[in-house]
């Protein structure tokens, strides 16, 4: 097909020829005269490794003058060059695991080799954005991760966008610090809490009252409830043509925050259940339990009295971060994640080929929601607690530039995505800022503007590159060669 | 897209007893509505008038906005969210001009001196917005027209916060308010002050309330007037309807379509000016809430209908008023944003084409 099928193509065009000829002198010159056609004669473990030293000598070049030749960007370098120039998946059975497990093992050491025992990052400083994340961020960002890789089942599987993810999230949340805290201790005649029931959660004093369910319990408790929940939603609205549906989700993730608010007194009645404005407080810490700590000293009795807090909730998170993916691929490899794609392509074709619409678009609501729903408790035990100021029209949005930043249906897309606009949310947004006041002299107040930066995130990806940065193959064939996006005929009549 | 619009369970419960469920649980709604408010009006019947008199002159507001709204889905099938955010820049355009002494609109000037400065005000406003939403359009739309119908909409979005954003970086991040707001009901002080009529102990209705009205409804007709009785309407009405028939008919598609957003962000503009005079205060954040409920509006008149978001914005406005004012089983002004979303995945479930749409194949 020439005519023109996703937008900003020709665009891009026209911009690849006025600079096809810049290119070509500089990669001529950072190929050190070497012609291509020689190249391409060599090994491919050669080629990588020429491709790696020119890399490191660009950034030797370009980054030092900058920040100042580090010691640990040159270690993350000669990482970068072990795990890319060798072959690898060659290596036998178990070749195709080196890449992902020391991936793994870099990302899950980071709060080990990347800190002094002060707390101070260790690591160099990137250019503009400041410093790596601290422990705390990283938690939040892999929280995030979660959320996205939940959200894309929704969005970049099935197709459906939503527009109130951040009512699961808020549902997730809100189950999770109801049960497991004094929120229902209530109060007897003497001012004392009235109801206590504890059922395995950690370094709980009686005296408090209130549910205690041990928060283990409550991550699955509130990811099946969530799922229940969005499954409610979904019943009657996921029928609607795709920008209703965005409308209708839009309102659900409007409605579930007011509720959350006006929670602590519902119509007059008097029933709190979620503390109005103030929000559930004091959340139960997580852990395993004196009984098991004493026997297996490395798992912590109570992650909260622990010194090493932090840490233990990022572990905990990467644990959590690893099912989700897991979950994730195995499901778009299944039959259900085919019909998924199937639905996203061609409704009216998946439909008329025996794909049951209402089930398989309900099942993706309810594991979007799910994954939401876990990430909401997880985030609620994070903050020990939940307030509905938390949880905005813009969070839902956040989690959306995340799904489409990174790649519309590709996992991997999807958490790069995550983790680098989560960091940008946390830490990064306000290092730019100070690094702009620092080295250009201009003061904005950067964070200020997160949403307008997200925005412009949103609005370039669409217009210029709509499969994301690191798009799904599929999905990138759809946008190129265009797919039946209306129904030829109207099935329901 | 439906293709499989009514459950299973609906179904069978429809084969069982030869009776569709759905549209009567819509109607049991509905009436449960209707004997709600007639309740009230038998307790108390100055409250049901006075909220009845606010419900109509909000409701005109968001007729204003929710027209806006409707233009755009008719012509392009795009819900544009960038458009109460549009309406928001036309408040603060409209509080800065107000406030400036350009115009010099002081409490106890001769009407001869304030009403020409109030209608230059509008009139500049709308010119202002309709340029901000012809640029929106040039560029997060436009680009897109060939692309899968939920692209825009995700640009909409991104639109709307970069919309946003401008409004926090020119008038910062809190409330921006008029220093005269201190006539009657909040409304600004050089706007006639005095009672139109008064009925039972306290109600009231106010000058400020009726130039509400004064200033919406001509922009109502003209702009009804515009689309059904001129050339440029037919053009707008033919693109609405086919576009690519249209094209073959001679009319230039994308001037047409810039046409339509011209005069939706006109209307948000004339809606700013209204909303700065009347509550004198608004912040970045403020259009998109407000324009949701203007969304509201439109898809309860029937979306892409000139009337039905007309009609919509006075029953939204009503619905609001009689929340937030009448005091037996009221759920108070705390769930404003929930009753309305509520109407709205309401609607949408049960009669999607809207009060006075016509069911279409894309309607529900």
């Amino acid at each position: 097909m020439t005519e023109q099928l996703y937008p900003g193509a020709a665009l891009r065009e026209h911009f690849r020829g006025s600079t096809r000829a810049v290119r070509a002198r500089l990669g001529q010159a950072l190929a050190l005269g070497i012609p291509e056609e020689r190249r391409a004669s060599w090994s491919p473990v050669k080629r990588r490794a020429f491709t790696a030293a020119r890399i490191g000598a660009l950034a030797l070049v370009v980054l030092t003058p900058l920040s100042g030749f580090d010691i640990s960007a040159f270690g993350a370098y000669l990482i970068f060059v072990a795990m890319y120039v060798p072959e690898w998946k060659a290596l036998g059975r178990f070749g195709k695991y080196v890449i992902p497990l020391a991936f793994l093992a870099i990302v899950a050491g980071y709060p080990e080799y990347g800190f002094n025992t002060d707390g101070t990052g260790k690591l160099f400083t990137i250019p503009v954005l400041g410093a790596f994340p601290n422990v705390h961020t990283a938690v939040v960002m892999l929280i995030f991760v979660m959320m996205a890789v939940g959200l894309n089942v929704v969005v970049g599987y099935a197709g459906l966008l939503d527009l109130g993810y951040v009512a699961f999230y808020a549902i997730g949340a809100y189950t999770a610090a109801v049960l497991a805290s004094t929120q229902f201790a209530g109060q007897n005649a003497q001012g004392n809490p009235a109801r206590f029931f504890n059922f395995g959660g950690v370094d709980i004093d009686k005296s408090l009252g209130g549910i205690h369910i041990s928060v283990w319990l409550l991550l699955i408790v509130a990811g099946l409830f969530t799922s229940l929940l969005g499954m409610l939603i979904g019943l009657p609205t996921l029928r609607l043509r795709g920008d209703y549906l965005a409308i209708v989700t839009l309102g659900f993730g409007e409605i579930l925050p007011q509720i959350a608010r006006n929670g602590d007194n519902f119509f007059n009645t008097g029933l709190n259940v979620t503390n109005g404005p103030q929000g559930v407080t004091s959340m139960d810490g997580i852990g395993f339990g004196s009984w098991i700590h004493q026997h297996i000293s490395f798992l912590p009795d109570n992650y909260l009295s622990a010194s090493n807090s932090d840490e233990l909730y990022f572990w905990t998170a990467i644990c959590l971060v690893l099912i989700t993916i897991f979950c994730s691929l195995r499901l778009r490899s299944s039959k259900l994640g085919r019909a998924w794609i199937a639905i996203r392509e061609d409704e009216t074709a998946a439909a008329a080929m025996g794909v049951p619409l209402m089930r398989t678009k309900t099942l993706a609501y309810a594991i979007g929601a799910f994954f939401g729903g876990v990430a909401g408790a997880y985030f609620a035990e994070v903050n020990t607690g939940a307030q509905p100021d938390a949880f905005m029209f813009q969070f839902s949005v956040a989690v959306l530039v995340m799904v489409i930043l990174g790649g519309v249906g590709n996992v991997w897309g999807v958490i790069v995505g995550a983790a680098f606009l989560a960091y940008l949310d946390q830490q990064g947004l306000a290092d730019t800022g100070a690094w702009l006041s620092q080295h250009l002299n201009v003061t904005i107040d950067v964070p200020k503007y997160e949403f307008g930066i997200f925005g412009l995130f949103l609005l370039v990806v669409m217009l210029f590159r709509p499969h994301g940065l690191i798009p799904e193959a599929r999905h990138k064939l759809e946008f190129e060669e265009g797919v039946a996006d209306e129904p030829l005929y109207d099935v329901t009549a | 897209m439906v293709t499989d619009a009514r459950t299973g369970e609906q179904l069978a419960v429809r084969r069982l007893t030869g009776i569709n469920p759905v549209p009567i649980l819509g109607l049991v709604i509905v009436g449960l509505l209707v004997v709600w408010l007639a309740i009230n009006l038998e307790k108390t019947p100055t409250d049901f008038l006075q909220a009845f008199l606010i419900g109509i002159t909000r409701g005109s507001l968001y007729a204003l906005i929710a027209l806006g709204y409707t233009l755009v889905y008719g012509i392009l099938e795009l819900i544009n969210f960038a458009h109460g955010d549009v309406f928001m820049l036309g408040g603060m355009i409209a509080m800065t001009l107000i406030g400036t002494d350009l115009f010099g609109l002081h409490a106890g000037d001769s009407a001869l001196h304030i009403w020409p400065a109030v209608l230059a005000v509008l009139a500049i406003t709308i010119v202002g917005c309709g340029i901000i939403n012809v640029t929106v359009e040039r560029i997060a739309y436009r680009p897109l027209r060939g692309a899968p119908r939920l692209v825009p909409l995700i640009t909409a979005i991104a639109a709307s916060f970069i919309l946003q954003n401008i409004g926090i970086a020119t008038k910062g991040s809190d409330y921006v308010t008029l220093n005269s707001g201190t006539g009657r009901s909040g409304a600004v002080d050089f706007l006639p002050q005095g009672n139109i009529f008064t009925f039972g102990n306290s109600g009231y209705y106010s000058w400020p309330d009726f130039i509400v009205l004064l200033i919406t409804a001509p922009v109502l007709f003209l702009l009804l007037w515009l689309v059904q009785r001129t050339k440029q309407g037919k053009a707008m009405r033919a693109t609405a309807q086919d576009r690519e028939a249209a094209a073959m008919m001679g009319i230039n598609v994308n001037r047409t379509i810039s046409f339509t957003f011209l005069i939706a962000g006109g209307l948000a503009g004339a809606a700013g000016v209204v909303y700065a005079m009347y509550f004198t205060s608004v912040r970045f954040d403020q259009g998109f809430q407000l324009g949701l409920f203007a969304f509201t509006a439109a898809v309860l008149g029937g979306i892409g209908n000139l009337p039905g978001a007309v009609l919509g914005g006075l029953v939204i406005g009503l619905i609001e008023a009689f929340n937030n004012t009448l005091s037996w089983h009221s759920p108070g002004g705390d769930w404003k944003q929930s009753i309305v979303f509520a109407i709205l995945i309401m609607i949408l479930v049960f009669r999607p084409e809207g009060l006075l749409g016509e069911r279409t194949p894309e309607g529900a």
